[in-house]
């Protein structure tokens, strides 16, 4: 959309004001996100650069609050810092690992179940012959669009007759019902542009239902499926309220960590942790778009 | 494939059955198949998402625990006639109940449903409780009067009455601000005594504001986004996708490093000069820091589905306009707007959708006047334990968002939502 060498001056004024005006709004979405980096590095437990950070004297930055992340909540702090003792300490018992390996299993049990079961009823929602199909696939969809509170606190009461509150299973039961409408939306959205007499091509051949499936379908709507779990896991990693309402301290994640230290004792720890889990979204977002790409090229659109 | 013969006006298989019956067979198997692809994860979504909301509407129509340890007393009252306060047989069953209540234990349980409804009724009940033992003989009226004087009331005996039964409404008109008046009409609470429904009102409002913001900032970098060669609107989309993929604590988080008073924008416009040292402005911890906030976050689920239609409309259209004598605001607001409206619709929907049933957000960064619904519900939930009435909030709640999602699903259509 360049400017016609013919605009009137009106025209360019509002030419060049629209892309200031979307210049601002582009900072306004990414601006909060990059300001928690350099924060992180902060020497002084505060939220806010300090002077001594805005003249960007070394000695204003540190990583202190990184090394917070590995120490907090450790039996003996002043072992030397990276020996075996300290490592073992500081895996076992502080609380931002803790945290980060109950994130971790959480979010790939649940994902694992996500994938699965969401990948299957794909496959059913897209065949032709599906009976009712608008109902099942808005139910299907609901756990997404009904309130997260609403969802634990129903779960909670449901858990606590079957005594599944403050236990594993029932965070990743409530994780995978959160998880799964994403892999649904996904692979139905992959199948769409499937190609059925590439199924049947198969049959003809002699290939059973299994072998169709692992080498015909399943190569063909990986993207689809992988970019689901990932949505899935993101949902499952980033969940706080059901953990709120169901986990006991044991099965703290690392969003209910933060959500803990926000409310109780603000360091800067918090920033450092949220500083690691942007590079981290980072990582996903670029996994997500390879795998846009390669699902475009293998169904033939034309690579954008 | 069996071979076709044709026998008067149906085919037949060479097995002898017609081939009508065959098709009508094979459909169903398929039928069958797709069924039962999509079992499992319909039984699980039925287990472990349908059931236990419809538990928690369940919760908010059942309350049995004063009816279960008062039992006499209910069984008395059943055949109240509701007139004064009712004879001495339900007196009798009161301080009997009292007396097992207290020495079961149970009595915490039934002081704590009545208080719900009537604060102060807890002390009156355990202290009855306790003295109940002195009442060995009738009249169990004027024994009961001596140890406290409130149980001559016409209302309390008439909320008794009510709390007998354990299917209630009355966690709803709760959640609605009604009450019951002297003389058992319902009536609604008197102004500063209303929570819930400015709550509500609130959650409708700070959503609505936060869709708007979503709107006015969304639109045009959609449609800027949409008339950019493909390299750099990939590039910028990146901008919109990276808030996205973050974790909303993360950015919850940034934002109370932006907002608070010593806090980045603060900081910057005492630097600009704009506002001097003394007059920052408090951003957070009100109902400012939550529109911001919630705007941010929910910007993107504006931009993409905006995105997408816009994407689709062919820029030949504008031209058009422009050669057939249209400026440049009249073929806008004439032609390329009224394309937009199927995206415009979806993500207004969705941003509202979302908005309503926030709850991290508003609760890190809202303040006393930032808060909404969902917040309230998980009060009840978690801090005074009145789940019933949590749970009537709630049924509230997804009433309101499931009317949405049931028109999202007319406009919209489920298929045609996009992810990333």
């Amino acid at each position: 959309m360049g400017l016609p060498p013919y605009a009137a001056t009106w025209e360019r004024i509002w030419y060049y004001g629209f892309r200031v005006f979307c210049g601002f709004v582009f900072l306004f979405l990414i601006a909060p996100i990059l300001i928690i980096v350099p924060l992180s590095f902060n020497a002084d437990p505060y939220f806010t650069f300090t002077k001594g950070m805005l003249e960007l004297q070394p000695s204003a930055y540190s990583l202190r609050w990184y090394l917070d992340i590995f120490q907090n909540g450790m039996v003996d702090p002043s072992l030397p810092k990276f020996s075996w003792a300290w490592l073992v300490d500081s895996w076992n018992n502080a609380q931002w690992i803790h945290a980060t390996k109950n994130s971790w299993f959480i979010a790939i049990c649940a994902t694992l179940l996500s994938a699965a079961l969401g990948t299957t009823a794909a496959l059913g929602l897209s065949q032709s012959q599906m009976p009712a199909r608008n109902l099942i696939m808005s139910l299907l969809i609901s756990p997404m669009i009904v309130p997260l509170v609403i969802t634990s606190a129903g779960l909670f009461f449901f858990f606590s007759d079957i005594h599944l509150t403050g236990t594993y299973l029932g965070i990743i039961l409530a994780h995978t019902v959160l998880g799964t409408p994403f892999v649904v939306i996904t692979v139905t959205a992959t199948l769409v542009g499937f190609d059925r007499s590439l199924i049947r091509a198969g049959q003809m051949l002699g290939a059973p239902p299994y072998k169709v499936f692992f080498k015909i379908i399943m190569p063909l709507i990986l993207p689809g499926v992988i970019s689901g779990a990932l949505f899935a896991f993101v949902t499952s990693f980033d969940e706080v309220v059901a953990v709120i309402f169901l986990a006991s301290y044991d099965q703290r994640t690392i969003p209910r960590q933060m959500w803990a230290g926000i409310r109780e004792q603000i360091s800067p720890t918090i920033l450092a942790v949220a500083t690691i889990l942007i590079v981290i979204s980072i990582c996903l977002l670029t996994v997500i778009e390879l795998l846009r790409r390669r699902s475009e090229r293998l169904r033939g659109i034309k690579p954008s | 494939m069996a071979d076709v013969s044709v026998t008067g006006n149906d085919m037949i298989a060479d097995d002898g059955v017609p081939l009508k019956v065959k098709l009508a067979r094979a459909t169903r198997r398929q039928k069958i198949r797709a069924l039962m692809l999509v079992a499992p994860l319909g039984i699980f979504i039925l287990l472990a998402f349908l059931w236990p909301i419809g538990k928690m509407l369940f919760e908010s129509v059942y309350s049995p625990d004063f009816g279960r340890v008062m039992n006499r007393t209910a069984g008395e009252l059943a055949k109240w006639d509701g007139k004064g306060t009712p004879g001495e047989p339900a007196w009798k069953a009161l301080v009997l109940d009292l007396q097992q209540a207290h020495k079961e234990r149970t009595i915490g349980q039934a002081a704590t449903d009545i208080n719900y409804e009537r604060p102060a009724a807890r002390s009156l009940f355990t202290k009855s409780a306790r003295h109940a033992k002195d009442i060995t003989g009738p009249p169990y009226k004027e024994g009961l009067l001596k140890i406290d004087k409130r149980w001559d009331d016409h209302g309390l005996w008439a909320l008794m009455q009510r709390l007998s039964n354990p299917y209630t409404l009355r966690f709803y008109l709760n959640a609605m601000d009604r009450t019951y008046n002297a003389q058992d009409q319902i009536v609604q609470q008197p102004p500063e005594r209303r929570i819930y429904l400015p709550l509500f009102l609130r959650t409708y409002i700070l959503s609505a504001a936060v869709m708007l913001a979503c709107l006015v900032l969304g639109y045009p970098v959609a449609y800027l986004l949409s008339v950019l060669p493909l390299k750099t609107s990939n590039l910028l989309m990146i901008m919109v996708l990276l808030p996205f993929w973050t974790s909303l604590l993360v950015r919850t988080t940034a934002w109370i490093a932006m907002l608070q008073r010593e806090g980045v924008i603060n900081s910057l416009l005492v630097w600009a000069h704009i506002i001097s040292d003394k007059e920052r402005m408090q951003l957070i911890f009100n109902a400012t820091g939550t529109t911001i906030a919630m705007t941010h976050i929910l910007l993107p689920f504006m931009i993409l589905p905006l995105y997408s239609v816009m994407k689709t409309i062919p820029p030949s259209y504008m031209r058009a306009a422009r050669s057939l004598g249209a400026n440049q605001f009249t073929a806008f607001t004439r032609v390329y707007m009224p394309q937009t409206v199927p995206g415009v619709g979806a993500g207004c929907l969705l941003v509202f959708i979302l908005a309503i049933g926030y709850y991290i957000t508003p609760a890190l960064v809202g303040g006393e006047s930032g808060i909404l619904i969902s917040n309230m519900i998980a009060y009840h939930m978690q801090k005074s334990l009145n789940w019933s009435l949590a749970a009537a909030l709630g049924t509230m709640l997804l009433v309101s968002v499931l009317l949405l999602y049931w028109i999202y699903n007319r406009i919209v259509g489920i298929d045609n939502m996009k992810l990333g």
